[in-house]
């Protein structure tokens, strides 16, 4: 569950990057976070993963304060979170089972664990005959494939996806989205930052619009609604 | 930091070592020769302290008593001699057995024939319980009445513990220099396989690592570094000293020096570069990590 109230977040610069934001996500929820480039949605997400503290107001996400959270207490809200990137970011010289793994074996796994769980997550993103490859061996679609397997691998509550379908042709796009909704299907709540407008509308799902650091629109309509 | 990663840690840091193969081998070597340059200079030290330790040991102080003294007289002030603390002992010389033994110590006694004890003094002969306060101990014994002369070898000594004075105080500048060096190049090396894995880091911070996980395998590069660094300066450090060692004792013009043997020191030689090389790892590798932890 993700709860902004007032949230701002100025830099030290004095750029206002946010500016009173206020947001709730529930449990379950499939939301797009959409706005133009330098309208704070980047900012949004270091401020859910904890990367930035705000400059004021409060900022809930699985049951975590963090406008107030000590630094050790970081990984463990991170555990609770799978996020996503627009440029995969998988270590090059790990196969796609030790991607995957990698993540498990972070927070502590045991072997045994690691090898009941990561083939499971690779069937469920459809990459099981590829685990031994490398990720210069795969696709675009492939590779972010093996970004969602490892965001997943931890069973988060929620997968925040940072223009996952940014590198991808539409095609690929459309897959990895569909791919994200089965998961949110599971019970994963999933946020997807995206600039593509018509993606977006291809799903009906909440879309939450901002521009200057603001929530302008935010309804069930499944398309750019602030454009309108 | 759980159990099931200690395996992989241990691989990742041992790993990285001979990924950065020829920065790992200049970081041994640099600290191999700071360590064996500070040993040398900590060896000589303790050399020059054994020596003056030795000469302490030897050395008598003679306290020559008034000419006028009858010899109950000169006696009686080893009563007054007793209350100084620092005097473990002493032993009372009359004229005639001075003029003895100085008779015995030459070759031919007959050149002494015309000489009296009289020419002599009643004297005594005094070691000391601490050389370090051998000039305040010359004091009060002097102020003693009837005392007419004191007679120390201490400039022989305070040579020694001059010269051991300066070289202490260098060892610890060069100890300090080099320790930081060794410092420089052992963080130069983490911070170089820490900038090859900075994006694995951020990954590793986003999917939920502890900053210990992640610092775990650059300390342990950092231990190993610093033991293999340790580890072949203690080497070099012994037999540098026993073939220096050696020398000295096979030169006839330097019988003065006696050098300490090696096997003497061995295990406080081994922990000390042990200690040196795990504690330089350890700091070099933490203070390489805490920027790129910032994520």
């Amino acid at each position: 569950m993700i709860d902004l109230k007032n949230v701002v977040k100025s830099y030290e610069e004095g750029i206002r990057a946010i500016n009173g934001i206020d947001l709730h996500i529930d449990d379950g929820e499939f939301v797009f976070l959409v706005g133009p480039s330098g309208s704070g949605k980047t900012t949004i997400i270091k401020l859910l993963t904890a990367e930035l503290k705000p400059t004021s107001g409060s900022v809930h996400v699985n049951g975590c304060e963090l406008e107030s959270i000590k630094k050790k207490k970081i990984p463990y809200l991170r555990r609770t979170l799978g996020v996503i990137f627009q440029d995969f970011r998988l270590i090059d010289n790990l196969t796609v089972y030790d991607n995957v793994a990698f993540a498990m074996r972070v927070i502590g796994a045991s072997n045994r664990q690691i090898k009941k769980r990561v083939p499971y997550v690779l069937e469920l993103v459809g990459l099981e005959t590829k685990s031994r490859r490398l990720p210069h061996e795969l696709s675009g679609g492939e590779q972010q494939r093996v970004a969602i397997a490892r965001a997943l691998i931890n069973n988060p509550a929620m997968i925040i996806a940072d223009e996952p379908t940014g590198n991808l042709d539409p095609q690929r796009s459309y897959e990895i989205m569909m791919l994200l909704e089965q998961i949110n299907a599971l019970g994963t709540t999933v946020m997807v930052v995206t600039h593509e407008k018509e993606l977006v509308n291809r799903f009906t799902k909440r879309v939450v619009a901002i521009n200057d650091g603001k929530v302008i629109s935010d309804g069930m309509d499944g398309y750019y609604a602030y454009e309108e | 930091m759980k159990n099931n990663n200690v395996g992989y840690l241990l691989r990742s840091g041992i790993r990285d070592i001979g990924k950065h193969g020829f920065m790992s081998f200049a970081a041994v070597c640099v600290m191999v020769a700071c360590l064996v340059i500070i040993g040398g200079f900590c060896m000589i030290s303790y050399n020059i302290y054994c020596m003056v330790s030795e000469l302490e040991g030897e050395s008598e102080l003679l306290v020559l008593i008034d000419e006028n003294y009858t010899e109950a007289e000169a006696k009686s002030v080893g009563t007054q001699l007793s209350q100084i603390q620092n005097i473990k002992d002493k032993e009372f010389v009359t004229r005639q057995q001075a003029l003895d033994n100085y008779v015995e110590k030459h070759a031919d006694p007959s050149a002494f024939d015309g000489i009296t004890a009289e020419t002599f003094r009643d004297r005594f002969v005094i070691s000391l319980e601490d050389y370090d306060k051998l000039d305040e101990t010359i004091a009060e014994i002097s102020a003693i009445e009837g005392v007419a002369e004191v007679k120390s070898p201490n400039e022989v000594i305070n040579s020694f513990n001059a010269i051991q004075k300066m070289l202490t105080v260098a060892t610890i500048a060069i100890m300090i220099v080099l320790s930081i060096v060794s410092l420089f190049i052992i963080s130069n090396t983490i911070k170089l396989a820490m900038y090859d894995r900075r994006e694995e880091i951020a990954i590793m911070k986003m999917v939920g690592a502890t900053d210990g996980f992640i610092r775990f395998p650059f300390v342990i590069q950092g231990v190993i570094l610093g033991i293999l660094g340790g580890g072949i300066a203690f080497g070099l450090e012994w037999g540098l000293y026993n073939l220096i060692g050696n020398r000295i004792a096979t030169a006839g013009s330097l019988d003065l020096f006696t050098v300490v043997p090696f096997s003497n020191v061995v295990w406080f030689v081994a922990a000390a570069f042990g200690v040196s090389g795990l504690l330089i790892g350890v700091v070099g590798s933490l203070i390489s990590i805490r920027k790129f932890l910032k994520v």
